[in-house]
């Protein structure tokens, strides 16, 4: 599927998301790092990750912060102004807000290349020996941020809703329509 | 006389944040109450007497959007200010709330200033953080 925005926008949109969040209510300069694209699905991993749904009229996408629990932890100790030594309720809380204000100020970026945009209410994960699947094999942008000692990454995918696709019946290719 | 607020929103996090923003203001401020989505917030609004909501848009339940719609309807709260505290900062959302009678927007990511700028505009004094 074609993408909607070219990476290079969306590694724009991210970056000036997220610094804005971190250094406004963490009061943290993230060094934004270099930006790469993943296909095939993460491996196992330890710690926390949460997602946000995006939705435009005709496009969807999701937003997704993720990190180690100790950084999980030192984020949200700076977020709340509260030492945490392990990942409870409220780090994770604090963790689903952060990834609420950074994708949700992407989103507003969004909105003025593609018009009206929705965001879900955020899905918090935590774990320690986890892996995430997409159900389609669809292309991550990931933009690491050095925060301090920890590192936080943003991983976004966006893509144009499928409305029609062709179907091989009876040896011959048709179109099918999605309605919606 | 001591103002009652009530802070909405679904995250505890940003409940925890406005409430140690609000108690450093010089505002004289009685009791904070927490709702978590709109609904919670009416059952707080029947039960006591609120000054001033600081509301969130996208919560469960019911949004900040249908609490602003459910104050402005009811006699005895249409006249207490309501800033919304959101992420959504897209142009047709801020016109919507003012068009349903929003008092104030704040987004978020928000700094303590943005708060007390908000409430010394209803209070009428400067606040200081």
């Amino acid at each position: 599927m074609k993408q909607l925005i070219d990476s290079a926008t969306i590694v724009m949109m991210v970056r000036r998301a997220t610094t804005d969040v971190l250094s406004t209510m963490l009061a943290i300069d993230a060094e934004p790092g270099e930006a790469y694209t993943e296909i095939l699905p993460p491996a196992n991993t330890e710690g926390v990750v949460s997602f946000v749904g995006v939705t435009g009229a005709e496009w969807a996408g999701t937003g997704c912060l993720r990190c180690g629990s100790g950084s999980a932890c030192q984020l949200a100790g700076r977020f709340l102004m509260t030492e945490f030594h392990h990942v409870n309720d409220e780090v994770l809380d604090a963790f689903a807000e952060l990834t609420n204000m950074i994708i949700g100020n992407m989103k507003n970026d969004l909105e003025l290349l593609l018009g009206p945009t929705g965001l879900s209410i955020p899905t918090v994960i935590y774990g320690k020996n986890f892996s995430t699947r997409s159900l389609r094999r669809e292309e991550w942008i990931i933009v690491p941020f050095r925060c301090g000692d920890d590192l936080l990454e943003v991983r976004v995918c966006l893509q144009e809703r499928q409305s029609k696709f062709s179907v091989t019946r009876y040896g011959k290719k048709q179109e099918f329509i999605l309605g919606r | 006389m001591p103002f009652d607020l009530l802070i909405v929103d679904d995250s505890a996090a940003i409940r925890k944040i406005l409430q140690r923003v609000l108690q450093k203001t010089e505002m004289p401020i009685g009791n904070i109450h927490e709702a978590g989505d709109g609904l919670e917030a009416l059952a707080v609004l029947k039960a006591n007497k609120i000054s001033f909501v600081l509301s969130d848009i996208n919560m469960p339940n019911m949004d900040g959007l249908q609490l602003l719609a459910q104050i402005r309807a009811n006699e005895d709260w249409k006249a207490i200010p309501v800033i919304l505290i959101t992420t959504e900062g897209s142009q047709t959302k801020v016109m919507e709330a003012a068009h349903m009678g929003a008092t104030g927007y704040v987004r978020k990511p928000f700094t303590p200033e943005q708060i007390n700028n908000v409430l010394a505009g209803l209070t009428g004094s400067p606040l200081n953080g």
